[in-house]
């Protein structure tokens, strides 16, 4: 057999090197000064646009539904900080994040979301849906799994060209136990489809937690079956998240199939806007933020042990707010799609 | 400027809240994601957080206060280097932007026949484009002298796949069993040997799967055929065909085409029970943003299967099992192409227009034959695709038949005869000399037993007595 599947649980960093497999070298969690600086910047972007676009959603200039990513901004970051300019990425409706950090402009995601003509999809599509051929992001798809085997025909498409190109389908804990997801995996294994399965395991599923929904709460495992790897990460921390997507990249690179990175990670918030979040208590969210928060951490990494300053940091603080401001503006005095929009893009002109 | 804080909305149906509980005073500092305070509806309590930073200058509404308005300003924050002096002549009041007047609003969304007013005039220009032209519908398909073969209809179905595999690198075929098996109806026989395993590939059964993997290939730039052994079991794929292949271009603003054709035997084959003997055509063909083609003979299923296979967008391809081993002759021409949504007059008739899809045009040709020897001269339809539906062709002979019986096997309520006879309605009521009827399946599962079964599908004698009821001929 050329490979033992194994899950393997990594809680923190520090302990990886006492992973069971002893061929890949623990993972590097050290990064330049520059580099943190640079995921500093693109998590905070993240966690400031999120909480423009809440507030907009308060004041009715976004409608219908509204996920925000608060909290879980280390998981994308992470993951996209070791991909390459041509892999592909598809996500959930929760996806915001997914499209900044994959370079796609605030501008046109605000516009997204209020539905204006500047938006990605000139307003058609809405939080849920959007897509950047030109970044190869793929959505924003608005069905509880159903981007996993379409992340995974994402892979096939790659393999199929003969590109050194891989997918990333990234998934909650909720689409974790669709069956579409089983049956992606058993053909991606089958076929050693280029493709990374990251579980955002954000522990509820709307309001149910993994411990009231899932029979096996340890997603890393929910391949075993398929002979798919699958590892633990601590996703509130970016550089372990990093790490572990520079390992599953070299991988699933490789020619090896599909690999599975669980990201342990939170939302602050509720599901969609309109969660009162009756399902856990304010302590155990405040207790997340106070002592996980992967922005804080990261701040704290520079500050006491890179030697940034605060007024570097203040300087990224203030670059960041002028972004999502502009987009909140652009946003908002973009017109409504015209009329007309109403009956195009229904079928491509043959 | 100090900044007003304005009371949010938990969902686009709140009006106003209470505001339950304040977790800040005047003069704290306070940053992003901090919580300002808690408001409650009947439904909800919910936390609001702060956006900017800076220092609580005022608290606008006491803790309970009742029936604060979405949008009302409830605090006010100073900004770095502010203090309370900043206040002074500030209207929080006017402070805050309100949504702007032309945003969206539930009630436009309440009242959707304000909307689409496009939609009406578009479509009254279609049917007043289509009686000015002359559509060519009762044109031969084939140019003169084009050479043609004999073959059945699985043969044709297969060289048509053949011939789109040489011309196109990135066109495969996925199913259950279409390499190895040769096809569980041998409609991809000798595929496998022809082009090799990477691009005839068998699938586990795992149609929802598959199903997304083929859909997701084609945003990734190929050309998938994905076979359903039967279009019964699409009904697991069928979330992935209509909100993934069939919405996601609309919804990515034209960026998401998806060139995908899904093929399979469709409708009653014979003695397989209920689970397996649904006809789909209406389903599918109630879905903007997919073609539908459902081709009776070899010829047309051969050019349409081509057309298919080249068109841009999500194509649903049904086939009929009863029909795979009949013969035709079928154009050997490998870029001979019918174009798709166009409806096909196959035998011409003044008294009655018949008018169907699939094996139904078999039964509507029997069935005229029988007319004829009683001197009713029917006109037959064979509608080929049924999104788009060829309405024009249809109204076109109703206005010379000026009656009309439409066939199929499926069940009738909001069936493809049910859209036809209310099309009928629409666009050529003052045409005809009595009402529409419609022959379709029995509304009842597909019974198993060979009587029940016959008597479940509709029979060129239901189609008869049809004809001859608005013709008043009885």
């Amino acid at each position: 057999m050329a490979r033992t599947p194994q899950t393997r649980t990594r809680k923190a960093p520090a302990k990886s090197a006492a992973r069971s497999t002893a061929k890949s070298a623990p993972p590097k969690v050290e990064a330049s000064k520059e580099e943190l600086l640079e995921l500093y910047r693109e998590m905070l972007l993240i966690r400031r646009f999120e909480e423009k676009a809440g507030q907009m959603y308060g004041m009715g200039l976004i409608g219908g539904f509204c996920h925000l990513y608060i909290g879980q901004e280390a998981v994308v970051v992470g993951i996209q900080a070791a991909l390459s300019s041509n892999d592909k990425v598809i996500t959930s409706y929760r996806d915001h994040g997914h499209m900044l950090a994959c370079g796609m402009e605030s501008n046109g995601v605000m516009a997204e979301l209020t539905g204006r003509a500047g938006g990605y999809s000139r307003g058609k599509g809405g939080s849920m849906h959007m897509f950047s051929r030109q970044k190869n992001f793929y959505g924003g798809h608005g069905i509880v799994g159903a981007q996993v085997p379409l992340g995974t025909g994402l892979a096939f498409a790659e393999k199929y060209k003969g590109s050194d190109s891989l997918s990333v389908a990234y998934f909650g804990d909720g689409s974790a136990n669709q069956g579409q997801v089983y049956e992606a995996f058993n053909m991606a294994a089958l076929w050693k489809l280029p493709v990374i399965y990251v579980i955002e395991n954000n522990q509820y599923a709307m309001g149910t937690s993994v411990a009231r929904s899932s029979a096996q709460p340890e997603l890393a495992k929910r391949g075993e079956s398929f002979g798919i790897p699958g590892v633990q990460v601590d996703g509130m921390d970016v550089l372990a998240v990093k790490a572990a997507a520079d390992e599953a990249v070299a991988y699933v690179r490789s020619g090896k199939g599909p690999m599975i990175l669980e990201m342990k990670t939170y939302r602050y918030r509720g599901h969609s806007m309109s969660d009162p979040a009756k399902y856990r208590s304010k302590e155990e969210v405040n207790k997340m933020r106070a002592e996980r928060d992967p922005i804080e951490r990261v701040r704290l990494n520079l500050l006491d042990k890179l030697g940034a300053t605060e007024d570097e940091l203040k300087a990224i603080d203030k670059d960041v707010k002028a972004i999502v401001s502009e987009a909140a503006e652009f946003a908002q005095n973009s017109p409504e799609p015209d009329e007309s929009e109403l009956l195009t893009d229904i079928l491509i002109e043959a | 400027m100090p900044v007003p804080i304005l009371m949010p909305a938990l969902s686009p149906t709140m009006e106003e809240g209470t505001l339950a509980k304040w977790m800040v005073k005047v003069g704290d500092q306070v940053g992003p994601g901090d919580v300002l305070c808690e408001i409650e509806t009947d439904k909800a309590t919910m936390e609001v957080e702060a956006v900017d930073e800076g220092t609580i200058g005022k608290l606008i509404f006491d803790e309970g206060a009742e029936g604060v308005k979405v949008n009302a300003p409830i605090a006010v924050l100073l900004e770095d280097g502010e203090d309370e002096r900043a206040l002074e002549g500030f209207d929080a009041g006017s402070g805050g932007p309100a949504p702007k007047a032309d945003a969206p609003s539930a009630e436009d969304e309440a009242e959707p026949e304000e909307k689409p007013k496009t939609k009406p005039q578009a479509r009254a220009a279609e049917a007043a484009n289509d009686d000015d032209e002359d559509d060519g519908d009762d044109e031969p398909d084939l140019p003169k002298g084009a050479e043609t073969a004999n073959m059945t209809l699985r043969e044709a179905l297969r060289d048509a796949m053949s011939e789109e595999m040489e011309r196109e690198e990135m066109v495969f075929l996925m199913g259950e069993e279409v390499a190895e098996y040769q096809g569980a109806y041998k409609v991809s026989q000798g595929l496998l040997e022809k082009f090799g395993p990477r691009r005839v590939i068998d699938t586990p059964i795992t149609e929802h799967g598959f199903a997304g993997i083929g859909v997701g290939a084609a945003f990734g730039g190929l050309k998938p055929i994905v076979e359903f052994m039967t279009f019964n079991f699409a009904m697991q794929a069928i979330d992935q065909i209509i909100n993934s292949a069939a919405k996601t271009l609309y919804m990515s603003g034209g960026q998401m085409g998806c060139p995908i054709v899904f093929r399979g035997p469709n409708g009653a084959a014979s003695r397989v029970g209920a689970q397996h003997s649904q006809d789909y055509a209406a389903w599918y063909a109630s879905v903007p943003g997919l073609k539908v083609i459902a081709p009776y003979d070899a010829m047309s299923a051969k050019a349409l299967l081509k057309a298919a296979i080249r068109d841009p967008n999500p194509v649903i391809f049904l086939e009929n099992e009863v029909l795979y081993g009949r013969t035709w002759d079928v154009a050997t021409d490998p870029d001979f192409t019918l174009p798709i949504g166009k409806a096909k007059v196959i035998r011409k008739g003044k008294d009655v227009t018949l008018v169907g899809y699939s094996i139904a045009v078999a039964k509507a040709l029997e069935a005229a034959d029988k007319l004829a020897e009683e001197g009713i001269e029917a006109e037959v339809i064979d509608l080929r695709s049924v999104r788009p539906l060829d309405t024009a062709t249809v109204v076109k002979s109703v206005r010379k038949t000026n009656r009309c019986v439409t066939v199929e096997e499926a069940w009738p309520t909001c069936g493809i005869g049910a859209e036809l006879s209310a099309r009928i309605m629409e666009e050529a009521f003052d045409w005809l000399d009595a009402p529409v009827k419609r022959v379709s399946g029995v509304d009842v599962p597909m019974p198993y037993a060979a009587n029940l079964e016959k008597l479940a599908l509709p029979q060129s004698d239901h189609i008869v007595a049809a004809a001859k009821a608005v013709c008043y001929s009885e």
